[in-house]
């Protein structure tokens, strides 16, 4: 199957900094599935979620949207395709929920416009989407770390994209909104949306990655199917402490050994 | 089907809300033209207080004063304070900051210094004193935002505030080098009059000066509030939402200044009515700048026109237009701030 987003020989480094944040990187990620680029603090990991929403420019190396260099797409274009849900995002002004899912239909409103009745409808379709009908006209100055997540998610689901980018989408949830988030996720993937996000948690991968590609020292260690990466050796070689992998009800169960 | 009708009585819902925010800038709009009307009237001409409507069919006197004097003046003054308010709610919304507006940032300081430099060197000639009021705001506006950026402490919008007051002061620093050097019989006069801030020398000229930069400037900010909104993110989700966040956000703060300096090459430094309008609008027509930004230039138009007229009727000497905008504004803001509903973290 072709890819969604293809990376190949990517570096980046920072102004300043004698050191790339990511180094000749090349990473396939396959359409209609869940990838997730897990590595620890540091290694990389925003950097090249940065690359991928072009945020960033890398040096050297190329990116590629469903064939098409990253950087022949327009503004309009790259936002119809790709949406981001960041980790965390400051709320400085009252806006009600339904106001800010609002903000992703962007891309199909011409500069000078307004959403019409059409757009109210598909950001109130995403609004439902991810559970959050009851709080649709509150000001997000308002809510809790998980709401304000979930309004994230909706603003980036009325974007209407191919692929949705989330940077680290679960770790500042409680253990309950991570559910919740994850069950998400694993719809969105059935219903053919590409998922790529970061994560530092190898759990987070257990439960919805189809393929995990592992990143450390601003290189890319492994990629692979989940079950073939999220292996006790190689995540203990990422985070660099002993961590033990086992099945428990048929579900992957990834825990750290006190020594 | 139940999806469908949820989503249409959700846009029922929104439309009800839009709706009364219609209402209310109706409503406002109303009353400023109500404002406007009895300004026409008050002044200390036939005598002070408000004169009867009719007597303008029976005094000539009184039709040259309203036409030639007041009229030109009370146009400055509504267009002025929308400006403002308007370039005000720009820089809280693209600074993601509800503490800024052009002074804080040093364009109103910069302006002042520029349009100093200018009657100093050149004489009084309104172009010059425009663009040198605009090139000096522009300059304060890049250098207070790269200096908050050198800094190393504290949070974006502290660090925006404490450039502010750095390049304001470093301007008025300048402004008073200056006055020093400027010929007492005839710059310092005029510079003096700047400082203070104040409407009394327009004329119809003065007015057509500034009058098309600023309604060009309203005209545009206003056919884009939609997505001033979306300027206000995180620079990084704005992007990701498909906006060329640098192109748009430079435009829109250009523009902004320009207006600001352009009302403040006329009337001086008129301050509070960026930062103070804003706030309001935003109360009485929620965040969304679809409804705020047109709600902010009609509250600061009345503002500023209240404002002017008080100054010029109140006394039989007039009361600059700066110090009762800094009077009222400075009360509002703290009534603002003390407020528990007000939360801006530094």
């Amino acid at each position: 199957m072709k890819p969604a987003v293809s990376l190949n020989h990517v570096t980046y480094t920072y102004p300043g900094r004698e050191h790339p944040a990511v180094l000749d990187l090349s990473l396939d990620i396959p359409e209609a599935q869940t990838t997730v680029l897990l590595g620890p603090n540091g290694a990389g990991k925003s950097t090249l979620m940065d690359l991928l929403l072009r945020w960033r420019i890398p040096e050297t190396g190329t990116i590629e949207l469903f064939g098409t260099p990253l950087s022949l797409y327009s503004k309009r274009k790259l936002g119809q395709t790709m949406s981001l849900v960041p980790q965390e995002e400051g709320a400085r002004f009252s806006f009600t929920v339904l106001e800010y899912v609002l903000f992703g239909r962007s891309p199909y409103i011409h500069e000078l416009a307004a959403p019409t009745k059409h757009d109210i409808h598909i950001a109130y379709d995403a609004i439902k989407q991810v559970g959050i009908e009851s709080i649709a006209h509150r000001s997000i100055t308002t809510l809790s770390g998980g709401e304000h997540q979930l309004v994230l998610l909706a603003r980036a689901l009325a974007q209407q994209p191919r692929i949705l980018l989330l940077d680290e989408p679960t770790s500042s949830l409680d253990p309950g909104n991570t559910a919740k988030v994850i069950s998400i996720l694993r719809t969105l993937s059935s219903q053919g949306i590409t998922l790529f996000f970061t994560t530092h948690d190898p759990s987070v991968a257990a439960e919805c990655a189809h393929i995990v590609a592992m990143i450390d020292h601003s290189s890319l260690l492994h990629s692979g199917p989940a079950h073939e990466v999220l292996t006790s050796s190689l995540l203990s070689q990422l985070y660099d402490t002993h961590i033990e992998t086992f099945m428990h009800l048929g579900h992957l169960v990834i825990s750290r050994i006190h020594s | 089907m139940k999806k469908a009708s949820d989503s249409t009585r959700e846009h029922s819902h929104y439309k009800s809300i839009t709706h009364e925010y219609r209402k209310r800038l109706i409503i406002s709009g109303a009353l400023l033209v109500v404002i406007t009307f009895v300004s026409l009237f008050a002044g200390r001409y036939p005598s002070a207080g408000v004169a009867h409507p009719l007597t303008l069919l029976s005094d000539p006197m009184l039709q040259q004063v309203i036409i030639g004097v007041r009229l030109p003046r009370m146009l400055l003054a509504i267009t002025g304070g929308a400006a403002l308010a308007a370039a005000g709610f720009v820089f809280q919304m693209l600074f993601a900051n509800p503490l800024v507006e052009p002074g804080f940032l040093g364009v109103s300081q910069g302006a002042a210094f520029g349009a100093a430099l200018a009657i100093t060197v050149w004489g009084f000639s309104p172009i010059l004193v425009q663009l040198s009021a605009t090139t000096f705001g522009l300059l304060a506006l890049i250098a207070a935002y790269w200096l908050a950026k050198q800094f190393r402490f504290g949070g974006w919008i502290l660090r925006l505030i404490l450039s502010g007051i750095a390049i304001g002061a470093l301007y008025s620093a300048g402004l008073s080098i200056i006055k020093l050097v400027a010929d007492p019989t005839t710059s310092l006069q005029d510079i003096t009059f700047w400082i203070m801030g104040g409407l009394w020398n327009s004329t119809w000229s003065t007015a057509w000066s500034v009058l098309p930069t600023l309604w060009v400037s309203l005209l545009i900010l206003l056919s884009v509030r939609w997505r001033v909104n979306i300027l206000s993110l995180d620079e990084r989700s704005a992007h990701a939402i498909g906006l060329s966040v640098n192109r748009e956000k430079s435009l829109l703060l250009f523009i902004a200044t320009v207006a600001t300096t352009a009302i403040i090459s006329v009337a001086g430094l008129v301050g509070w009515v960026g930062l103070i309008i804003p706030h309001l609008s935003r109360r009485l027509l929620g965040s969304d700048a679809r409804f705020s930004l047109p709600g902010s230039l009609i509250l600061g138009g009345g503002f500023l026109l209240i404002c002017d007229t008080v100054g010029r009727t109140l006394l039989s000497s007039e009361i600059p237009l700066g110090v009762l905008t800094s009077l009222i504004g400075a009360l509002l803001f703290i009534v603002i701030l003390s407020r528990k509903q007000t939360e801006v973290q530094l």
